[in-house]
């Protein structure tokens, strides 16, 4: 997808009598699409793995009939959408589609925006020749956010194709739906392929793959936006409006450092309240999926009365003798570039712990590197083969790093590298190529070393770490058994003739054998068996090409970061491996990138968001309330290295920051007058805010805002220091870790995100911990229910971090991870 | 086709009496002549003679003509567009609105809001329904857009209120629960023609 077009990765079709050009290696429906050339399809998305349940996208190729969305485009190849024999397929199949479906749209929640319902015009189907008994089928909730209405679906399994391929959870399968058997008289009377999909489609309906009547999954709602008809709703959309109704404001959404495009759909409350609400959020599904926050964290915003001129003109006064700002990185770069300007102008410190230590690994890597931006984005990393993530609660830190990691398994024919502290028994069943690494605390260098060791070219490596790779090396001399092929005379009397005569046959045999083997310390150290290790590395490393390495907030806020930054730089100098970042937050690589951050907040300090002697507050509970994230415009910088435009999606009353800014600084008259001001020596461009596009093009290109320049400089000479064995911690450890879904206050406040604030942990350390404990950091300690993760595995717990008022970061200190005593309470 | 039906542009029963006019005189003499004539003629005494006799027609006879309203109202047209009203079905006496919206989708003067819900019975239950009568104009594009015939145009046509603006609540709107024996069909805007039958092809189905 963001390979570049070039010359020769293109080759040349012919749709309809008309030369396209489409890149190699590309399905027929994604080139004709790419080419605003029209085919019928239903169940196809484009960045996953075709279904082959609908058979609309029949064409003819080269005189033969194919699936577009299975076939892949050759040079010169010719192809013809519509021919007599297709198209009588094709109004079979819409007919078949039709047969026994409710003739409900007039309350359907898709409201007009309904697949079926345009196949049916766009086919001119208007008689039905095919009928069968129709079957029960049951509504049902499978979660506390989805919504199934059986009766309605097509079963054209994009929900469950998409949450294989994209999402990885594999919640939702295709089950037995007990209709009744076609009549055998269609077999010779229809169209084969529509005979074909309809004996499919009589037989199957969608389920939760794990059996109960409930999905086992991170409610991510991706199967709701990607459903064609209105089978699959969010639970609280049900019936609520209709989708004309709505206003659509696209916007970027403010949870994670992943900076999804998203719309918020508005409109006004009920009949007698005509202030303005989101209903729901959607996404340009065929480009970019959301995860759980994303899709239902939407209602966060700050509703006040009007102006509170009082708590202005205190905030005013706040601000004049504050000798610090604290703030997180839930911040647009607009308020970030005020924040530093008056910083600059007034000569406070500002602090953002998250940030910061963001900041310091990302400046230690760009000058060893020589380059200000890490290599990859994630949509790059999703084109990859071979995908390592270390540092990354990968479940939990950002749903698209998943994502990536995921689509490389399943698309790519990939391989993946989990290297990671805490259990987790999602990630194995991302593919039977990945192969998970369950290090201990403290070893994520030695984790790095192992890669430099995997993949770099030895050549390029430093002397000194050269031999320090091969100290870790040792033989050993191993017994294996070997099946040889032995040869074996006889000699067999020919029964008929009576002569006798010798005969060689091939025997297998089991062969005792010593060999020598090379065993690797690093992998030892890591906790796995070298040899095993070498055997599994070696398949997965069959035919890969492209690598790629997530690298996640675990090195950021390791003790010895700047030294991981160096060898992170090292990888990518001597391997083909190449590396994104996750920002911790989500503006964590804007606020990084534009302000000068200082490590500790002392004296009077204002808080945006956070704790401090004056708060300004968006949750509604400060001194002075500022706008939520849905109520103001400007950009973010997300973790694909983009600036990304905002817009308001509901009004608010009160004073901004930039209010304040003008009184105390000198400001231009709007937030967004701050975007063509961003600091260009960093990458930013002087754009204004009105000209930036926020969409995609046809053929999945990302058109919004722009992308951050990655600014070269010399690189400097990389020396890294061997890994401290000191640095593992071992005993009673608590890992800062936020569930799934939840990423910061405004997704808690937020009506369908459920999962509460405490400590996260496996099953079986739950039981042991009890409903709540109380966890001692030395200084501190903090009390907090104990919540259980079934996809959590081992001994180390997560606390989450995203209700800042408890101050996480703070007992945390410049760790991700800490040694502490627990105590029942 | 012949065009002969579209010329006769004589419309409805015609009855028409040609009145034996005389010709308006010109001269002065003639002008003089008439009055003379019409003075003498008594023709005074006629129109008193009509008055009477319409006066004992109406009294005596039972043939008044004055519709005394608003004691008395004249019978409308079904297609006349006065205040909306709200049909139950016959059957079950449920009200046949659905909430599909496309009456608050068409309304061109934005004066139809509606609010849905999922109730119980996982049906969609209209759950507020209101018509701001200070904007609507009666255009009748919700009675015929109503796939249900479930809002319809009523024959109350006397609008005057003391305030400009005044809600109408589906409550206001729906046919009284007690009075669904008196409901009537609508044959406005929106009705099924007489002829639909003829014009409905059947889906095969297996039971």
């Amino acid at each position: 997808m963001s390979e570049v077009k070039t010359v020769e990765n293109m080759v040349a079709i012919t749709i309809d009598g008309k030369t396209y050009h489409a890149k190699e290696g590309e399905y027929i429906l994604n080139a004709a699409r790419a080419n605003d050339v029209f085919i019928p399809a239903i169940c196809y998305l484009t960045r996953c793995s075709p279904t082959l349940a609908c058979r609309l996208c029949l064409v003819e190729a080269d005189g033969k009939q194919v699936y577009a969305c299975n076939a892949k485009v050759k040079e010169g190849m010719e192809i013809t959408v519509d021919t007599p024999n297709i198209l009588a397929e094709r109004r079979a199949i819409m007919e078949v589609y039709d047969v026994n479906h409710p003739l409900q749209c007039g309350v359907c929640d898709k409201s007009g925006e309904c697949e079926l319902q345009n196949y049916t015009l766009e086919l001119a189907v208007d008689s039905q020749s095919y009928a069968i008994p129709d079957t029960k089928r049951e509504v049902k909730d499978w979660s506390s956010v989805l919504h199934y209405d059986a009766g309605l679906c097509i079963v054209c399994e994009r929900c469950t194709t998409v949450c294989k391929d994209m999402i990885g959870d594999a919640a939702i399968g295709t089950t037995k739906r007990g209709g009744e058997a076609l009549d055998k008289s269609y077999k010779e009377t229809m169209p084969k392929d529509a005979y074909a999909m309809w004996n499919k489609l009589q037989k199957s309906i969608i389920a939760p793959s794990n059996g109960t009547d409930f999905t086992d999954c991170s409610d991510c709602g991706e199967c709701t936006a990607v459903c064609p008809v209105g089978a699959l709703t969010g639970r609280d959309f049900v019936y609520a409006s209709n989708a004309w109704e709505l206003e659509r404001v696209p916007a970027t959404c403010a949870h994670c450092s992943s900076g999804c495009q998203i719309y918020y759909e508005k409109k006004h409350t009920s009949v007698f309240d005509r202030s303005e609400k989101i209903y729901r959020v959607t996404n340009e599904w065929n480009y970019v999926s959301l995860c759980g926050a994303g899709r239902y964290g939407y209602d966060f915003e700050n509703r006040i009365e009007g102006k509170d001129e009082a708590a202005f003109n205190a905030a005013i006064e706040a601000f004049k003798k504050a000798e610090s700002i604290r703030f997180n990185s839930v911040i647009t770069n607009e308020e970030a570039l005020m924040l530093q300007t008056f910083k600059e102008k007034m000569g406070v410190k500002l602090v953002n712990p998250d940030a910061r230590a963001f900041q310091k690994f990302l400046s230690t890597y760009a000058k060893a590197a020589g380059q200000s931006l890490y290599s990859y984005d994630f949509k790059e990393v999703m084109a990859t083969d071979f995908v390592i993530s270390i540092g990354a609660a990968l479940r939990n830190d950002n749903p698209n790093a998943r994502y990536a990691f995921n689509n490389v398994q399943k698309m790519n024919k990939g391989a993946g590298l989990y290297f990671h502290p805490v259990g987790d028994t999602l990630v194995p069943t991302f593919g039977k190529n990945v192969e998970v690494v369950t290090h201990k605390v403290g070893q994520e260098e030695a984790a790095l070393y192992l890669i430099l060791d995997l993949f770099a070219d030895k050549e390029k490596l430093p002397k000194e770490v050269k031999a320090y790779l091969d100290g870790f090396k040792s033989t050993a001399t191993k017994t294996v058994k070997e099946k040889v092929m032995k040869e074996v005379t006889e000699s067999v009397i020919d029964e008929e003739t009576g002569e006798e005569k010798t005969v060689t046959k091939k025997v297998p045999e089991m062969v005792e054998k010593e060999v020598t083997v090379e065993r690797n310390g690093l992998v030892e150290i890591l906790g796995k068996e070298s040899d095993a290790f070498a055997e599994t590395f070696e398949k997965m490393m069959k035919k890969k090409e492209r690598f790629s390495m997530i690298i996640g907030e675990d090195l950021y806020f390791h003790e010895k970061a700047e030294n991981i930054a160096r060898l992170v730089a090292l990888i990518e100098q001597t391997t083909p491996v190449r590396v994104a970042m996750i920002p911790p937050k989500t503006n964590s690589l804007g606020v990084a990138l534009i302000c000068d951050l200082d490590e500790e907040a002392t004296g009077y300090t204002v808080g945006y968001n956070e704790n401090g002697d004056f708060r300004l507050s968006a949750l509604g509970d400060g001194d002075l309330d500022m706008p939520a994230m849905n109520q103001q415009e400007g950009t973010l910088t997300n973790m694909h290295k983009r600036v990304t435009p905002t817009n308001a999606a509901l009004e608010f009353k009160g004073y901004e920051l930039n209010d304040l800014m003008k009184v105390l600084t000198g400001a231009p008259e709007l937030t967004v007058d701050w975007t063509e001001k961003l600091p260009t020596d960093k990458g930013f461009k002087t754009a204004k805010f009105d000209d930036l596009p926020n969409g995609y093009l046809n053929d999945g290109t990302e058109n919004r805002g722009y992308a951050l320049e990655n600014i070269t400089c010399k690189a400097e000479d990389i020396s890294v220091e061997p890994f401290d064995e000191k640095s593992v911690l071992e005993g009673e450890i608590v890992y800062r870790c936020n569930p799934q879904r939840q990423f910061n206050d405004f997704s808690d406040k937020a009506h369908e995100i459920f999962e509460g604030f405490g400590l996260y942990a496996s099953p079986a350390k739950a039981e042991m911990l009890g409903e709540k404990v109380e966890i001692d950091f030395g200084e501190r300690s903090i009390t907090v229910d104990v919540i259980v993760d079934d996809r959590m595995e081992g001994e180390i717990t997560a606390l989450a971090d995203f209700r800042s008022a408890a101050d996480v970061y703070g007992l945390f200190g410049n760790a991700r991870y800490r040694k502490v005593t627990m105590r029942k309470v | 086709m012949g065009l002969e039906q579209f010329k006769n542009r004589n419309v409805g029963q015609q009855n028409y009496v040609m009145l034996d006019l005389e010709h308006t005189p010109q001269t002065g003499m003639g002008k003089f002549r008439q009055v003379v004539r019409r003075t003498f003629k008594a023709e005074l005494f006629v129109g008193l003679w009509v008055t009477m006799r319409e006066m004992i027609n109406a009294l005596f006879r039972g043939q008044m003509h004055t519709v005394k309203y608003p004691l008395e109202k004249l019978p409308i047209s079904p297609r006349y567009r006065a205040i909306h009203e709200m049909l139950r079905l016959l059957e079950s006496g449920h009200y046949r609105c659905i909430g599909c919206g496309l009456c608050e989708k068409i309304c061109i003067s934005n004066c139809i809001t509606m609010d849905t819900r999922y109730d119980e019975n996982q049906r969609k239950e209209v759950s507020e329904y209101t018509i701001n009568f200070g904007r609507c104009i009666f255009c009748g594009y919700c009675a015929e857009v109503c796939p249900e015939l479930a809002i319809v145009h009523g024959p109350r046509y006397e609008t005057a209120s003391e305030q400009r603006a005044s809600f109408s609540l589906f409550e206001d709107m729906l046919t009284p629960i007690d009075k669904l024996n008196l409901q009537q069909e609508y044959d406005g805007f929106g009705a099924v023609t007489p002829n639909a039958d003829e014009n409905i092809k059947k889906t095969p189905l297996a039971y």
